[in-house]
């Protein structure tokens, strides 16, 4: 359960990371390559090197959307209904991931925003990429 | 057995000596207590854990998170054999203090982000992944003697 504040502290967290999505997309990611090494296997068709274009372009495309549902956590399911398509029905990656992805992300903001990230702010957003996780995954069965 | 490159020793060692246990203790632990509220569940006697604000001034949590930090220095101390170096303490979680193992994961990634906060970009993703198989195969030591 998000609180008013807390939902007010992410969307304001990721509209100042909107600017860098790409440098934050694709930090987290290779974190997860490195620290998951399970998760490379769905991206076999990438070039996967660090800041290659292709984790550029794919980290910008994660970070944005999370940051798009971000702006009205409420409206989940219906911002992310496309979303929920393509990873259920073409995707498919196993949920478990998602948890990786969202550690990753998080070590990703420590590191950028040090004593910023406070114990509250990363409760609000562990909260919140656990429910994002969870609508991802809602068409997968 | 866990293998370990000397890039990883090099790594678990460089970090832990440049670590302020007397900081990175007490953060790593509240930081758990307020992201993971149901962890305060074996801090019953420990006093005020009302809120964020309380939780990081409990002087008894603080104590306690320079503790676990210096048990996690016997593991870097027999990085090649965490899992006998551990074994007490396992039976202590397992049988004593009745800890569900899970939340050894819980407070290595708290104890992460701790790191990551302090060591900002030096915390490079190698670094992480050496440091994260360090403090997997410690969960999976303190888990080991449950039964």
């Amino acid at each position: 359960m998000l609180s008013k504040r807390e939902k007010e502290l992410i969307a304001e967290i990721w509209g100042r990371l909107t600017p860098v999505a790409e440098d934050i997309g694709s930090d987290a990611l290779l974190r997860m390559f490195s620290t998951f090494p399970g998760t490379k296997t769905y991206f076999s068709h990438l070039d996967i090197s660090p800041r290659s274009p292709h984790m550029l372009s794919h980290g910008q495309k994660i970070v944005l959307a999370i940051a798009e549902g971000a702006k009205d956590i409420s409206q989940l399911t219906v911002t992310l209904a496309p979303l929920q398509t393509l990873h259920a029905y073409q995707l498919r990656i196993d949920p478990t991931n998602f948890k990786l992805f969202s550690h990753c992300m998080l070590v990703t903001l420590a590191c950028h925003m040090g004593e910023d990230f406070t114990p509250v702010a990363h409760a609000a957003m562990d909260k919140y990429l656990s429910a994002f996780a969870a609508v991802l995954a809602e068409k997968y069965r | 057995m866990v293998e370990w490159t000397d890039q990883e020793r090099s790594i678990i060692n460089g970090i832990f000596a440049n670590l302020d246990y007397e900081d990175i203790g007490p953060k790593a632990l509240c930081r758990c207590l307020i992201v993971y509220p149901w962890t305060q569940r074996y801090f019953g006697a420990f006093g005020n854990l009302y809120n964020a604000d309380a939780i990081k001034t409990n002087p008894n949590i603080a104590a306690h998170g320079i503790k676990v930090l210096h048990g996690l220095d016997r593991a870097v101390k027999n990085m090649d054999d965490i899992k006998a170096t551990y074994a007490e303490l396992s039976v202590l979680h397992s049988e004593k203090l009745h800890v569900d193992p899970d939340n050894f994961r819980l407070l290595a990634d708290c104890l992460s982000i701790v790191v990551a906060a302090k060591m900002g970009s030096a915390f490079t993703p190698y670094v992480q992944a050496a440091w994260q198989k360090f403090l997997a195969v410690v969960v999976s030591a303190l888990g080991r003697q449950y039964h």
